[in-house]
């Protein structure tokens, strides 16, 4: 295994006198999934801008090995074009026609979705779209893929769909994720390691790895043992008594 | 379905014209105003004819869309570029906004006397006035759509790589232009406006000179075609105007 593709060495980040990140050091080896919860407000879109490097930390180091493309929730598609064109957005370094063509095919063929090529954005469904943003992130030569709570704005049926379309695109696609959410059981499902943030300003409460492999059912033990351990570090598990909205 | 719609989207606008004739003959046959300040319209009928006949409604609509199009056309040109520089630099908004609105209110029909002195009688003076009628108000528009194009956008471009001219020529133009393409149409029926009122003062062609020479000559029927033909032709810019919105790269502005 070579070095890391992501690295952040005590990274913290604030905006004026409000800090957001304290002192994070994660270490993202090649090939992993990690899942980073936290309650809401906690920095989580934060890090992940560091991580695309949209925005740059306060102190620490971020070292990126590779080229990162995130997966925003909802409206990253650019609606004046179609959903070919928006793929082969990340196809651009392809410079024979052909070759990028078929790549596109390749792509619409992988989030199922052929036939659909010439329609536009605004004439697909919610999942339809997060699927062809999935598409542009992955299309050529992008190492990283950086989701950002991408399947937040779908009802939960399809959120269900779309975890096992990510389980099945990745094990043809394999790439580095990071995957920045609140849905607890979204995390527990997909990832190989589950970082948990504190509150504001975010420092890392627990990690907890995975060993099961993907696709997993929501059900499985141990995805139902992540689940309740997630719960409890955010003290919102209901045996505590506690609930907490925060 | 869809047929008997066509025919009723045609059949109730035409019986409302048929209505207005009906009533416009009604109160010439009253005798309510002279003869020779309300015309009849079988006049308006013939002298159309004549009108036609002699060429002249031809070249006056042609001179008259020719300056449009030039005032127009040069602001558009200008305006949009000027628009996205004010709308991407502060310095430039904070400079230059209170002065683009001031002349955006300032009505171009107040240029009229001193395009004269400056033009002359001919084209320049029109289309100089077209030009200012709408420079500003597509410069605003631009200017304000480029400051809100989504933030999304630019992390997205930034995320495939894309130099400041390929984020321009495939990001930011695109993302501002249904709201752009709006306000060419709300602009070109307002050049429309101001061309007839500039031929009328300052021209020696043009519908808006025919209007006024029509009124010299005490010609009633012949200043009712000049209307005539100046609305008709206002619709059609804009109904040309308006088959931009279906561009399908276009048209996603204006969907939900």
């Amino acid at each position: 295994m070579t070095i890391s593709p992501l690295q952040l060495r005590h990274v913290s980040r604030s905006y004026g006198s409000l800090e957001v990140l304290r002192d994070l050091s994660i270490e993202v080896s090649h090939g992993e999934f990690v899942a980073i919860v936290g309650p809401s407000g906690c920095g989580k879109t934060t890090l992940l801008n560091l991580l695309s490097g949209f925005n740059q930390p306060t102190s620490g180091v971020i070292e990126r090995t590779g080229k990162s493309r995130m997966v925003h929730q909802q409206d990253g598609l650019f609606p004046w074009q179609t959903v070919s064109e928006n793929i082969a957005m990340g196809l651009r370094h392809v410079k024979n026609k052909e070759d990028r063509r078929q790549q596109v095919e390749e792509m619409l063929r992988l989030i199922r979705l052929e036939g659909f090529e010439n329609s536009y954005p605004h004439q697909l469904s919610g999942g339809m779209r997060q699927r062809v943003e999935l598409a542009r992130a992955l299309a050529g030569d992008s190492d990283i893929l950086l989701l950002d709570e991408p399947f937040s704005s779908l009802d939960y049926l399809t959120r269900l769909r779309m975890r096992q379309e990510v389980s099945r695109i990745l094990q043809e696609r394999p790439r580095t994720v990071v995957l920045v959410t609140h849905d607890i059981e979204e995390a527990a499902q997909l990832a190989n390691r589950v970082i948990v943030l504190s509150e504001r300003p975010a420092q890392i409460r627990s990690e907890m790895s995975l060993a099961t492999p993907r696709p997993r059912d929501p059900t499985h033990p141990e995805v139902v043992q992540a689940i309740r351990q997630i719960l409890t570090e955010l003290n919102v598990e209901s045996d505590s008594g506690e609930y907490e909205t925060a | 379905m869809r047929k008997s719609g066509f025919i009723r989207s045609v059949a109730l606008p035409l019986a409302v014209v048929c209505a207005m004739i009906l009533v416009w003959t009604l109160v010439w046959r009253s005798g309510v105003f002279h003869p020779s300040a309300f015309p009849a319209p079988l006049d308006v009928v013939r002298g159309f004819g004549e009108e036609a006949r002699s060429g002249r409604l031809f070249t006056d609509l042609i001179t008259s869309l020719f300056r449009v199009s030039c005032g127009f056309g040069l602001a558009v040109l200008t305006g949009i570029p000027t628009g996205l520089w004010m709308g991407q630099k502060e310095m430039a908004r904070t400079a230059f906004l209170p002065i683009v609105n001031f002349f955006r209110n300032l009505s171009p029909l107040a240029w009229i006397p001193f395009a004269i002195l400056w033009f002359g009688v001919g084209d320049a003076s029109p289309i100089f006035l077209i030009f200012l009628s709408a420079f500003f108000p597509v410069v605003l528009s631009t200017m304000a759509a480029s400051a809100n194009v989504p933030t999304i956008y630019s992390r997205v471009a930034k995320d495939f790589g894309m130099s400041d001219s390929e984020k321009l020529m495939r990001v930011t133009l695109p993302a501002i232009m249904p709201q752009v393409v709006t306000t060419l149409r709300v602009t070109a029926g307002v050049c429309w406006l101001v061309v007839v009122a500039a031929e009328m003062i300052a021209g020696r062609d043009g519908l808006g000179f025919a209007v006024m020479d029509a009124r010299n000559g005490l010609r009633t029927d012949i200043l009712v075609v000049e209307m005539i033909v100046i609305g008709l032709v206002g619709v059609g810019i804009d109904r040309g105007l308006q088959q931009l919105t279906k561009i399908p790269s276009i048209r996603w502005g204006y969907e939900k």
